[in-house]
């Protein structure tokens, strides 16, 4: 049994405790004290470790996201401040089949899909790998399977499995 | 407001933009919390305070805090992973409970078509 | 120019982030049910953390932040224990 089952996670929370608090002896000891004892907790709460195979689609991910961010936040905002004159918008529940199983990448895709306005995870069954997904302009014209497919669950894809 | 007399004017614009966008899409967020009709339409709305809001907000304070040179601005980068690791769980949540109770009551979410499969894919309102 | 131009969008930016607080509150009061309250609660959290640190950067401290921060953490603890009790509890209206 090691004192640092997850190196990273521990790394993390001791440079941030030291970047909070000061640079000091006393600090360090500390920080080192607290990041062991939540890697251990970590390795408690997930069995599996995270492996990123392909780091450079990762950034590639993480550029993907930042624009749908952007672009669905003017969306959303603007349909916000036209409702009332413009009845046109329909919003509703689409079933998307998943075909990832890594816990970490379903964790990293929930967090895309909610924190991109205008969608939201409501609910994944892990049996059948389906996920429940509402979203708020449900336009004819685009396929959410096929966006939520192709253009975030292809990296995950290549990037945890 | 002496610290502010400090930052050069052309950065004083940048920052004045970043935390306008911040507040006004906050803003609108709430009040489409407000106006929208359903409890899942309203899910919607937080995010984006949560997203855009948040990031405007902390980017305009990075850039005010290094200019003025007082302190490291990790705080906000803190805070920026926080709020984007912490508020999809909260809203994730909030919407699983939602349809748990939807469920529990027999009733499907507002206006969907198939009331015995109250998840196909239908209309709200 | 530059502070005049930053203090009058900073005031702005803190009147329209207590307004939006003020919003999300109004739906913690309207309801209808439970749900709504809670995800009002939730954007009222966000709205105050964001104020606070406008405000700190409006006076030019840093305290303001750790405040922030603690908000921001509270906010995730209570929103995410209400809803999993929501799902949990025999809570029906």
């Amino acid at each position: 049994m090691t004192l640092f089952p997850h190196p990273l996670v521990s790394a993390v929370i001791a440079a941030l405790w030291l970047v909070l608090t000061e640079v000091s002896a006393g600090q360090l000891l500390l920080a080192a004290l607290v990041s062991m004892l939540a890697g251990l907790a970590y390795r408690r709460l997930t069995p599996d470790p995270i492996r990123v195979r392909r780091p450079l689609q990762a950034v590639r991910l993480f550029l993907v996201v930042g624009g749908d961010i952007i672009r669905s936040n003017i969306a959303v905002a603007r349909l916000i401040v036209t409702q009332g004159r413009n009845q046109a918008r329909r919003s509703g529940f689409v079933h998307i089949p998943l075909e990832l199983t890594n816990r970490h990448a379903l964790a990293i895709l929930a967090m895309i899909v909610t924190a991109t306005p205008g969608t939201a995870w409501i609910e994944y069954d892990p049996r059948e790998g389906r996920l429940l997904l509402h979203v708020f302009d449900l336009l004819e014209s685009d396929d959410w399977v096929d966006i939520i497919k192709s253009r975030y669950e292809s990296l995950l894809l290549e990037i945890f499995q | 407001m002496n610290h502010l007399d400090q930052i050069h004017p052309a950065i004083a614009v940048v920052i004045a933009a970043f935390v306008l966008i911040g507040t006004v899409l906050t803003l609108l967020g709430t009040v489409g919390l407000l106006r929208l009709g359903s409890f899942y339409e309203r899910l919607h709305a937080p995010t984006l305070g949560v997203s855009w809001g948040t990031a405007g907000i902390l980017i305009g304070s990075v850039l005010m805090y290094s200019t003025l040179g007082s302190r490291p601005v990790i705080h906000e980068l803190f805070l920026g992973i926080m709020m984007m690791v912490t508020a999809p769980v909260t809203l994730m949540v909030l919407g699983r409970a939602a349809l748990h109770r939807d469920r529990a009551e027999g009733r499907p979410p507002a206006g969907s078509d198939a009331p015995g499969h109250p998840l196909k894919r239908g209309t709200e309102r | 120019m530059s502070a005049t131009l930053l203090s009058t969008v900073l005031v702005f930016s803190q009147v329209c982030l207590a307004v939006a607080l003020l919003l999300a509150v109004g739906r913690v009061v309207y309801g209808p049910r439970a749900q709504d309250r809670v995800l009002g609660l939730d954007s009222a959290y966000v709205c105050a953390m964001l104020l606070l640190v406008v405000a700190g950067m409006y006076h030019g401290t840093v305290y303001q932040f750790e405040a922030a921060l603690v908000i921001g953490t509270l906010g995730f603890v209570a929103t995410t224990a209400m809803g999993k009790f929501l799902m949990r509890g025999e809570v029906i209206e």
